[in-house]
């Protein structure tokens, strides 16, 4: 859009200070279920949102009218909102000192999206899919799902602009026998930034993905009993996103979300004092990481990204906090401040965290495991709204007798608290053992918003966990 | 908004070419946000956004392409010419869809609500001075503005849906994570009823102020508000529980039901009432919704929600569900326990005023988990003795809705979706309380 940049500045307002942030998106999502492409999904959405700060208060309109009428219109309103509610606002706005960055930043891709033809997209998926139809399969699909997204954010004196492509596949069946219903999936979690190149292994998934679930078929229900859980990285991504990455957002902290996504067990005084796990737990707050699914160079309130050590050696050190809430709180944060699209105000997120590799191989993880279970792929997960008592369920368990891995069980399921689980972890995994994952769906906020994460893990190993199966 | 969405529609059938069969689904918002932390604002901000879902369809193919309109005819007619040069590139080179099943005949519908809602502003002066007079913590958020849908095709349907409301959610806390929770929602304010509301909510933490009691886990007697009640049917509801492709493909968490090899209580009956929700009655490819759809009837499996696609796949009648086939406007018959008996009814155990993250054990089997939040009381011999620190349950919903259910409350009530992903939701909810003889608490 030319002279966007030009034309937003001649337009601002009487206030302390103003900025646009314009996304983009276009997303196409193909999918074929039972040998049938769904309708396809083409969908392309673009706006802005103005954020305005006067007389005390702090205003947001989105348009997606990026005319002059339409700015001016959004400012004005955005403008109206800070002025009413300024002498009543929750915090002093003064504290806040907004970013004017300038720079560009793209997420590329070695072979875009466009590059391959419709037919050999949907090919590849009537493939998948039809390669997943055996006995006792009652549904199977297959899918991809790409974007493009654009992002400027304009404020009067500086001006950043980032772009991204992502692709996530995924693919998915279902087997029933009578009332024994059992499925395998890529878990929706394979979503990364780049283009097909990306896709990896996913032309030979139905091998592996049928296998399993026919032998989850034939399974027993899994075990109860406290025993010791190996968590394959898959899992890893939903254990470090539900009991670590919510509870340490500062918005959290700070009472923001009580009415709807809910508080945490952490409060500002654990951080620097707090042994949030065992010595082996390193997790890093990581925008940078090539290709993971939540990389960016800028958050969406003009901070420039970096890698921050969110907890190291097992101690808390630093929240996942923008520069808003940092102010409020008074800590040192990270450049999380992001918001699903044009039309929702950015608030504090998790975006790359990650787990960082240990020393050990799998192989030893194992051996060194008497009786437990090793747990793959999430298909449930539950968790207070402080975060700290959960239940997370797998599509694919495999008990560990006598340092082996031996017969498959289905239906397995764990349950604890937060600090006492990572505080059980016992074995991270090297290198070999590591995995990068994503998700598009990480909701939160009012209004709602669903958001990107990445998460990056090996496989780790816990003691004394409480596990039970489903019948 | 209603003259802009025929000025589309008309735009959009007028491109279509002999062969061709176009139509065009309109939604749009105009919503004022409004987030409240401690009593003050924390983010207030306002959204103007519209969505046009053109569809081309051609030799039993179908493409469909979704644009942001920025409500500029000129430039969104321009954005709909290069829509339809992009699906005619791209028909041709998808296969024929077998379940393409678009609503035809001439069909016009209209449902506009005259918007009786105060400016947002005059709302959020309200909630701020009953915040400050009642000196109470309180966080929350408030969605309010109108809400546009339509629906337009060459094969004669054309659909208008409008209203306008606002839906404010919030917490009183105490201190800690002890709060409660409230709602007000509806489609005309009333300054008097939030005063209430507020007293209410703030009468309510005097309870909460006691020492909490720790619950072993166990069985215990409980009784479900509606609001806790609701996550349950919720739950169900966006699993498939009532969805004819769910259903068919043993992936439904009330299979047993559908099966015949399980039925819930007598108690228990469940309709999707199309008449008493406030959604818009027509889908995405232009299918009316009936006026109701019985799902459970006195414990026995009635008919599921079928689309227009499952319709074709299975050889089924279609009752107008979107694709998703979930339910939109869930109702749930009463009982016989008055909401003023429901605490001697209980007698000792366990009164339950939210759930919350509710997902589960075994979805195939209906065994569901979730949390306990906000308001939550031990209770003894009729009467309330302390507030209840966040437990976990894992329980089947055939005992829950089954051998577990004593009684439903005489009242229903009724719940607007809270939800604002991607926009503003229409569904609602109308449902009692329920009384169980037991809930299995394990955490």
């Amino acid at each position: 859009m030319p002279n966007l940049a030009a034309r937003f500045r001649a337009l601002l307002p009487d206030a302390e200070f103003a900025s646009l942030r314009v996304m983009d998106e276009r997303t196409e999502t193909l999918t074929v279920r039972q040998d049938v492409l769904q309708p396809v999904r083409d969908v392309r959405d673009a706006g802005g949102m103005v954020t305005v700060h006067a007389g005390g208060g702090i205003g947001y309109a989105a348009t997606a009218d990026l005319s002059d009428d339409g700015l001016q219109q959004a400012l004005a309103r955005a403008r109206a909102w800070a002025v009413a509610t300024g002498s009543r606002f929750a915090f002093p706005t003064g504290s806040v000192a907004p970013a004017s960055p300038a720079g560009t930043w793209r997420g590329g891709a070695t072979r875009p999206w466009s590059t391959a033809p419709l037919k050999d997209r949907l090919d590849l998926l009537f493939d998948v899919c039809s390669r997943l139809r055996a006995e006792n399969v009652v549904e199977r699909t297959a899918s991809l799902m790409q974007i493009e997204t654009t992002s400027r954010y304009i404020t009067a004196t500086g001006e950043v602009e980032q772009s991204w492509v992502y692709l996530l596949p995924d693919a998915s069946v279902v087997a029933a026998v009578g009332d024994r219903v059992q499925s395998r999936s890529l878990g929706g979690g394979r979503a990364a930034q780049g283009g097909m190149e990306t896709l990896g292994d996913f032309a030979d998934t139905p091998t592996e993905l049928l296998a399993d679930v026919q032998a989850l078929l034939a399974a027993d229900d899994c075990p109860s009993g406290a025993m010791d859980v190996v968590l394959a990285p898959d899992q890893m991504m939903l254990q470090i996103h539900e009991s670590i990455g919510h509870p340490l957002e500062l918005d959290r902290i700070l009472g923001d979300e009580r009415n709807y996504a809910g508080t945490s067990f952490v409060t500002q005084e654990m951080f620097g004092a707090f042994k949030y796990g065992s010595p082996l737990l390193n997790i890093t707050f990581d925008p940078a990481l090539a290709g993971e699914f939540a990389s960016y160079g800028w958050d969406d309130a003009g901070t420039p990204a970096e890698r921050v050590w969110i907890i190291r050696n097992g101690l808390l050190e630093t929240p996942l906090g923008s520069a808003l809430s940092q102010a409020r709180a008074g800590i040192s944060g990270t450049a999380n401040a992001r918001a699903c699209s044009w039309n929702r105000p950015p608030i504090d997120r998790m975006a790359n965290l990650n787990l960082e590799v240990g020393t050990t191989p799998f192989e030893a993880m194992i051996a060194g495991i008497e009786r437990g279970v090793y747990l793959k792929t999430n298909r449930s997960w539950s968790i207070d709204d402080q975060r700290d008592k959960f239940q997370f369920g797998c599509e694919w368990g495999q008990l560990i007798e006598g340092g082996k891995l031996t017969k498959v069980v289905r239906n397995p399921n764990y349950r604890g608290r937060s600090k006492a689980f990572w505080q059980s972890l016992a074995h991270v995994g090297d290198a070999g053992t590591w995995g990068k994952f994503g998700t598009p769906y990480c909701g939160k906020g009012e209004p709602n918003q669903v958001v990107r994460v990445g998460h990056a893990s090996p496989a780790c190993h816990f003691t004394n966990v409480d596990v039970f199966g489903g019948e | 908004m209603k003259s802009s969405f025929n000025r589309l529609a008309d735009y959009v059938l007028a491109a279509g070419r002999p062969g061709e069969i176009v139509s065009v689904r309109f939604a749009a918002e105009q919503s004022d946000f409004v987030r409240f932390n401690r009593g003050k604002v924390r983010q207030p901000g306002s959204v103007d956004q519209r969505v046009a879902t053109i569809r081309l369809v051609a030799h039993g193919r179908q493409a469909a392409a979704e644009r942001t309109l920025s409500g500029s005819d000129a430039a969104d007619f321009r954005g709909i010419d290069e829509v339809f040069v992009a699906l005619r590139e791209r028909l041709p080179l998808l296969p024929p869809d077998p379940q393409l099943h678009l609503a035809a005949g001439e069909a016009h519908t209209e449902y506009a609500e005259v918007p009786r809602l105060p400016p947002t502003e005059e709302m959020v002066a309200n909630i701020l001075d009953e915040a400050g007079a009642a000196n109470v913590d309180l966080v929350g958020f408030l969605a309010a503005g109108a809400v546009w849908a339509g629906y337009a095709s060459s094969l004669g349907q054309r659909h208008w849906f409008a209203t306008a409301s606002f839906n404010f959610e919030w917490c009183l806390y105490l201190s800690g994570n002890v709060a409660v929770k409230s709602s007000y929602a509806g489609a005309a304010w009333n300054p008097a009823v939030l005063h209430e509301k507020i007293v209410e909510g703030r009468a309510a933490l005097s309870v909460l102020a006691r020492p909490p009691k720790l619950l072993a886990p166990g069985s215990y007697r409980t009784w479900l508000t509606p609001a806790a009640h609701l996550e349950l049917l919720q739950l169900a509801n966006d699993w498939g529980g009532f969805s004819a492709r769910a259903a068919k493909t043993s992936q439904s968490p009330l299979l047993n039901l559908w099966g015949g090899k399980q039925t819930l209580s007598p108690l228990l009956s469940i309709s999707e009432d199309a008449v008493g929700g406030v959604a818009p009655r027509f889908d995405d490819e232009g299918w009316e919704r009936p006026n109701a759809v019985p799902l459970v009837a006195s414990g026995q499996p009635g008919s599921l929600l079928v689309s227009s696609r499952s319709a074709l796949e299975y050889g089924l009648t279609p009752n107008g569900a979107a694709r998703e086939e979930a339910a939109q406007s869930l109702a749930m018959g009463t009982g016989t326990l008055p909401a003023a008996g429901a605490l001697a009814a209980l007698g000792t155990g366990l009164w339950v005023g939210n759930l919350w993250y509710t997902n589960w054990s075994n979805r195939f089997i209906g065994r569901a988990t979730g949390m306990t939040r906000f308001a939550t009381f031990w209770v003894e011999n009729g009467e309330v003795v302390a507030p209840v620190q966040a437990m976990r349950f894992d329980d089947s919903l055939f005992r829950i809705w089954g051998s577990e259910l004593e009684a439903l409350g005489a009242e229903a009530e009724t719940m607007l979706s809270g939800s604002t992903y991607y926009r503003r939701s229409t569904d609602s909810f109308r449902l009692p309380g329920a009384l169980l003889r037991s809930l299995a608490l394990t955490l």
